[in-house]
């Protein structure tokens, strides 16, 4: 305890001037700093969740089932009787692992495909092109779900799954794009000056498709959750017993008719913050990286 | 004597140069047979309209004529050396080392995410990759010094300078690889007159210091009249009249050219008419028959209608496409 609580204050020690320095940096530099701090508290919570719940968040019967907030259960209790606070406390941890090696996954397979796609053009463009819309034709979840199916339960799989359905949003973005920076003065201007392609795609097109590329992360961040949330409701995500927000969202939701709130607002902020802390830090990134913007 | 020159002895030769664009809807010749030279220090103006295949025939010296433009035929000779039937790897070099383009729009010409510098360290560092970047800077700083821009500016992204401050860096990129011909297609058009005339005189400094030739691109004859050495005036793909910017001005030929010289605002003749040329140019993927200006020509003739004229040498440095001087031909 006493070597974790020293890298614990070491940490801190270093994230408190690089938040100084975000806040001086303008209104981006504070959605950084705001989300980073939401993202970090969420994960750090998340992490000392053993230590800092106070019951079993997985043991059920712990009071009365749908018991509301009161002092002994400040956020109540679910349909078994589990804590919600208890619940709360240590349900991030799937989600998080999940929606960042998606959006990983995402970035890494769709971003080279879109920018080859759309710079090359031709034959391959139009076979990509038709490949990336016949995915987009199907509801997310739905694929989501098929192929969660034949890949089996974890998280990687469930990441996979996930990246399958978000490939096409990044393709077409990055390739929309593109083809407007294609014909951009400044690309005819560096094949006048006898750039080759490559330097071409990585010093002329992709800096230029960044702020979009981060945009489609943060949505694709926040879609990731509740995708995931999807997918362990209906059994394909990880085991019942581990607390998770999205299980937990799923099936509070059915009794949202009958007054029961506490159920699932608790885990639908913290969902919401999550989403809230990636979005102002990609909102925040895409303006601290834009040169137009810089003072 | 200024076609079929032995192509040695000139900076750059071109000789029966035809682009087309092979759209859906059929062919269009952009440039048709057009063949002229240019010599170190020399400054050859092209003016024409917009879509008078001007812009085509700078692209096409650099081999960079858009989709789904191609160069039918046509010799191009740099120093000799045949650009036509040189391989992409050899073209690259070409371009920005010894051919240089500056762009019409200065505003989108350089890249929004890259400093000014990066942009000169990239250009030296593609053609010379054992230039340091310091070394790079350096040269970056002089050419900076040359072209009149503070050099701390350097550290700027485009968005912070001004229009004409751009387009000076882009004439300093330009310059940057010490090239023998610069292409300048339509360098001024978005600036103001006051910037304009900077530029073009900024240009026509550097190009003596440098010792190249210039190639300047304009749908404005006034600006190259007392800039240039020697103009080619285009209409409609076709190379009009051909002179030395000195018989152009005193002794105007083509009614075409004519026309276009009329069109100037003259400060001296404060009651001038200014008088604008009839009608709009013709769609190229049905050109006229015959001379492709006699529609709008107040002289046109019937054999006009039915053949195109050849290029006619009136006298010396001065060819025109027109029947009204077929009698007057130079023979020496």
């Amino acid at each position: 305890m006493m070597g974790g609580s020293s890298t614990k204050k070491n940490m801190f020690s270093r994230l408190v001037p690089l938040l100084t320095s975000l806040a001086r940096r303008g209104l981006a530099g504070w959605f950084i700093a705001i989300g980073l701090i939401m993202v970090i508290a969420i994960v750090v919570m998340t992490m000392l969740a053993p230590w800092i719940s106070p019951h079993d968040p997985s043991a059920i019967e712990m009071g009365p089932p749908l018991s509301p907030p009161s002092s002994q259960f400040p956020f109540g209790t679910n349909k078994l009787g589990q804590d919600m606070l208890s619940r709360v406390i240590s349900g991030g941890g799937i989600m998080i692992q999940v929606a960042l090696l998606s959006v990983v996954i995402c970035m890494a397979g769709g971003v080279p495909i879109g920018l080859l796609s759309s710079y090359t053009g031709g034959i391959l463009d139009r076979i990509l092109c038709l490949i990336m819309d016949s995915i987009y034709a199907f509801p997310g979840l739905v694929l989501a779900i098929a192929i969660a199916l034949m890949l089996g339960r974890g998280v990687v799989n469930m990441a996979l799954s996930i990246a399958v359905v978000y490939v096409p949003s990044y393709f077409r973005v990055i390739r929309s794009q593109v083809l407007s920076i294609k014909e951009m003065a400044y690309v005819e201007a560096a094949n006048a000056i006898g750039a080759k392609g490559h330097t071409i795609v990585s010093r002329y097109i992709l800096p230029n498709v960044i702020p979009s590329i981060i945009v489609v992360a943060t949505v694709n961040f926040a879609d990731a959750i509740l995708t995931a949330a999807g997918l362990t409701f209906i059994g394909l995500g990880v085991s019942v017993d581990i607390p998770d927000w999205g299980y937990d969202l799923t099936v509070g939701r059915t009794l949202l008719t009958t007054r029961v709130w506490w159920v699932i607002a608790f885990p639908g902020i913290m969902v919401v913050l999550l989403a809230l802390g990636f979005t102002l830090m990609g909102e925040g990134l895409s303006e601290l990286w834009n040169p137009r913007l810089e003072q | 004597m200024i076609e079929q020159t032995n192509a040695e002895s000139h900076l750059l030769t071109v000789n029966g140069l035809t682009v087309e664009y092979w759209t859906r809807r059929g062919k269009i010749r952009a440039v048709e047979n057009a063949s002229f030279t240019l010599d170190r220090r020399e400054t050859l103006g092209v003016v024409g309209e917009s879509g008078s295949g001007k812009s085509t025939l700078g692209l096409s010296l650099i081999k960079l004529v858009p989709n789904p433009g191609r160069i039918i035929t046509g010799d191009i000779s740099l120093e000799g050396q045949n650009i036509r039937r040189m391989k992409d790897e050899e073209m690259r070099d070409v371009r920005g080392r010894r051919i240089s383009y500056v762009f019409q729009d200065p505003m989108t010409s350089l890249n929004p995410v890259e400093k000014i510098k990066d942009h000169f360290v990239e250009l030296i560092q593609t053609h010379e990759p054992k230039v340091s970047k310091t070394q790079a800077l350096e040269r970056a700083n002089q050419l900076f010094r040359d072209v009149g821009i503070q050099e701390e500016r350097i550290n700027d992204y485009p968005h912070q300078l001004s229009g004409g401050m751009r387009q000076r860096v882009m004439i300093a990129l330009a310059l940057a690889l010490n090239p023998s011909v610069v292409i300048a297609d339509e360098p001024t058009t978005a600036l103001d007159v006051i910037v304009q005339a900077k530029i073009l005189d900024l240009l026509n400094s550097l190009k003596n210091r440098y010792g190249m030739a210039l190639i300047l691109i304009t749908h404005d004859l006034s600006i190259v009249l007392q800039r240039s050495d020697k103009i080619i005036v285009m209409y409609a793909g076709r190379i009009v009249e051909y002179a030395s910017s000195v018989n152009l001005y005193s002794s105007t030929q083509h009614p075409y050219s004519q026309g276009l010289l009329k069109s100037i605002p003259n400060i001296e003749l404060a009651d001038q008419k200014l008088e604008a040329i009839e009608g709009s140019p013709p769609d190229l993927l049905n050109p006229p028959k015959g001379c492709r200006f006699w529609p709008r020509c107040s002289f046109a003739m019937p054999e006009c209608r039915t053949e195109e004229p050849p290029l006619f040498e009136t006298k010396k440095n001065h060819l025109v496409r027109c029947y009204l001087y077929k009698d007057e031909t130079n023979d020496q």
